[in-house]
């Protein structure tokens, strides 16, 4: 069992509530997932020219001194901004070079996703206790997931924590299990994908990784999922203007997506929809097996 | 008799169906918010509205009592009922009256995947769809579609009769479609009249087991 939220905002005046509203409806979800919560925020995005990083490291991580080796080695103008035990970083140089560097250079801290708006922060605990940790009902932006973990496939740490970053601006978190994720993994490691642990959401994300790289539409790689993977899922996937939703053939891990004028949600269960505004007028819906549902704003 | 669920408990109510005291009485419920295991085995004669959605389980295990959801239901609505009525006005999630043996359940809406899976002798009504694997393995009861299925319905069925009035997506493994008797009309014409849906039997298809996957033969009865 594990718990998945997504809202996405259409009216500009609920983006300064967005940390909050997803807070609630994490919350909400801590049933479901006790053992670890993860959120990825769409906001503040930077330049065509930039990059934002987030880098995981721990209480003790010395984000001075990541600064300076940064600054030393990559990008001189870069800035920092620690969070507690993560730090979105902002770089003025290109996407694949800043990515490479910063996978093979920094040893004492891990990437959790990059692009020009997305952030990510996970942590080990209750979804209460990860909410506070980084202040989530603080921050703001258009478009959020969260995900609240009950282990089945893989320990408990905060790096087989949701969500997981699948390229530029794009992640993935799942409610279910995958059955033939050791094999797919040997086959994607094969042909160039990284892997950070032995979860089988990573090889999820690192499937749709692989099929982006390929070329695919975001709609073609979430296709083709539904071939290659073999088992329980259902995912919702952040995109850099929206968020998609795709279950299962058998489509036994649940699902409800609501929609009114301000807002699209999606969550695991209708009690996180319930926290948000105007919720009783929604239109509420559960997702067809094996039908990728999806929103995106203009850019 | 109300119970205000932003405030009171799931089991003050609870407790409150299974004791004597909910006999006869008439229950409204508040902001039920999604909230799991409402009105879980009631086993009183008494009348129970719930106002909102309303999250797993809802109702499941009941007996003699009638309840009402002004809302959606999510997975496990009614399951394992035994007897008294269940309405859902809005739509019901996964496998809605899975494995109940009796009384009546209404899903005005849609009812998605799995509904009456391994159905033992309830009878289930749904005013619009039916999603895939619906009665895979009912056994005994009355599965009513006013809208469509999807696919696989009725996979290795028993001894449970399915009317849909709408299309078939697919049947399952040994489900067949079968001829309307009387017999039939009549009991659907009394379903649909219980469940006050304005259709006449007339519209409705019938299917059932081909009985080509399990076979019982009487002389054999002693070994089963």
């Amino acid at each position: 069992m594990c718990g998945i939220v997504g809202l996405y905002t259409k009216n500009p005046d609920l983006q300064s509530s967005l940390g909050s509203l997803l807070s609630a409806m994490l919350i909400q979800m801590a049933d479901r997932g006790p053992d670890s919560a993860g959120f990825a925020i769409y906001h503040d995005p930077v330049g065509a020219e930039s990059i934002k990083v987030t880098l995981q490291g721990n209480h003790d991580t010395d984000w001075k001194q990541i600064e300076q080796q940064i600054a030393e080695g990559l990008d001189p103008a870069v800035k920092i901004s620690p969070i507690a035990t993560h730090a979105v970083v902002t770089l003025s140089v290109g996407g694949d070079k800043a990515i490479e560097w910063i996978d093979s250079s920094l040893k004492t801290v891990r990437m959790t996703g990059n692009g020009r708006s997305i952030e990510i922060f996970k942590e080990k605990g209750h979804p209460r206790e990860v909410i506070e940790t980084f202040s989530l009902q603080d921050m703001t932006g258009t478009h959020a997931l969260g995900h609240t973990r009950m282990a089945t496939e893989s320990r408990v740490t905060t790096e087989h924590s949701h969500p997981f970053s699948t390229g530029m601006d794009l992640c993935l978190v799942h409610n279910g299990s995958l059955s033939n994720h050791n094999r797919l993994r040997e086959k994607l490691r094969a042909d160039g994908i990284r892997f950070q642990t032995d979860n089988d959401s990573e090889v999820a994300a690192g499937y749709l990784t692989w099929r982006l790289k390929q070329g695919a539409t975001l709609k073609e790689s979430m296709q083709a999922a539904l071939a290659d993977l073999d088992g329980f899922y259902t995912f919702a996937i952040g995109t850099k203007n929206g968020f998609a939703v795709l279950r299962d053939p058998i489509a036994c891990k649940p699902a409800v997506l609501a929609e009114t004028e301000d807002w699209v949600a999606m969550s695991s269960e209708y009690r996180s929809i319930a926290q948000l505004p105007g919720n009783e007028k929604a239109r509420v819906w559960e997702p067809n097996p094996a039908t990728i549902y999806s929103w995106e704003r203009e850019s | 008799m109300k119970f205000d669920l932003a405030g009171q408990g799931v089991r003050e109510l609870n407790r409150f169906l299974h004791g004597p005291d909910s006999q006869g009485s008439v229950v409204k419920v508040d902001n039920p918010s999604g909230s799991h295991n409402l009105a879980v085995g009631a086993l009183q004669n008494c009348q129970v509205t719930i106002h909102g959605h309303v999250g797993y389980y809802c109702a499941a295990m009941n007996q003699h009592a009638e309840i009402t959801v002004r809302g959606n239901a999510g997975p496990g609505l009614g399951e394992n009922m035994m007897s008294g009525t269940v309405r859902v006005q809005g739509n019901a999630s996964q496998y809605c009256g899975a494995t109940a043996h009796g009384g009546l359940l209404v899903v005005e809406g849609n009812a998605s995947s799995r509904c009456g899976i391994s159905l033992k002798g309830m009878d289930i009504v749904v005013g619009g769809s039916i999603g895939h694997m619906s009665a895979f393995m009912a056994q005994t009861g009355r599965l009513v579609v006013c809208g469509d299925a999807a696919e696989s319905m009725g996979d290795s069925i028993y001894e449970a009769r399915i009317y849909v009035r709408g299309k078939v997506a697919g049947l399952g493994t040994d489900c067949i479609e079968k001829a309307m008797e009387d017999e039939h009309l009549n009991e659907l014409e009394e379903l649909l009249d219980r469940a006050k849906l304005n259709y006449s039997a007339k519209e409705f298809k019938r299917y059932g087991s081909a009985r080509r996957l399990y076979n019982f033969d009487v002389d054999n009865a002693s070994l089963y």
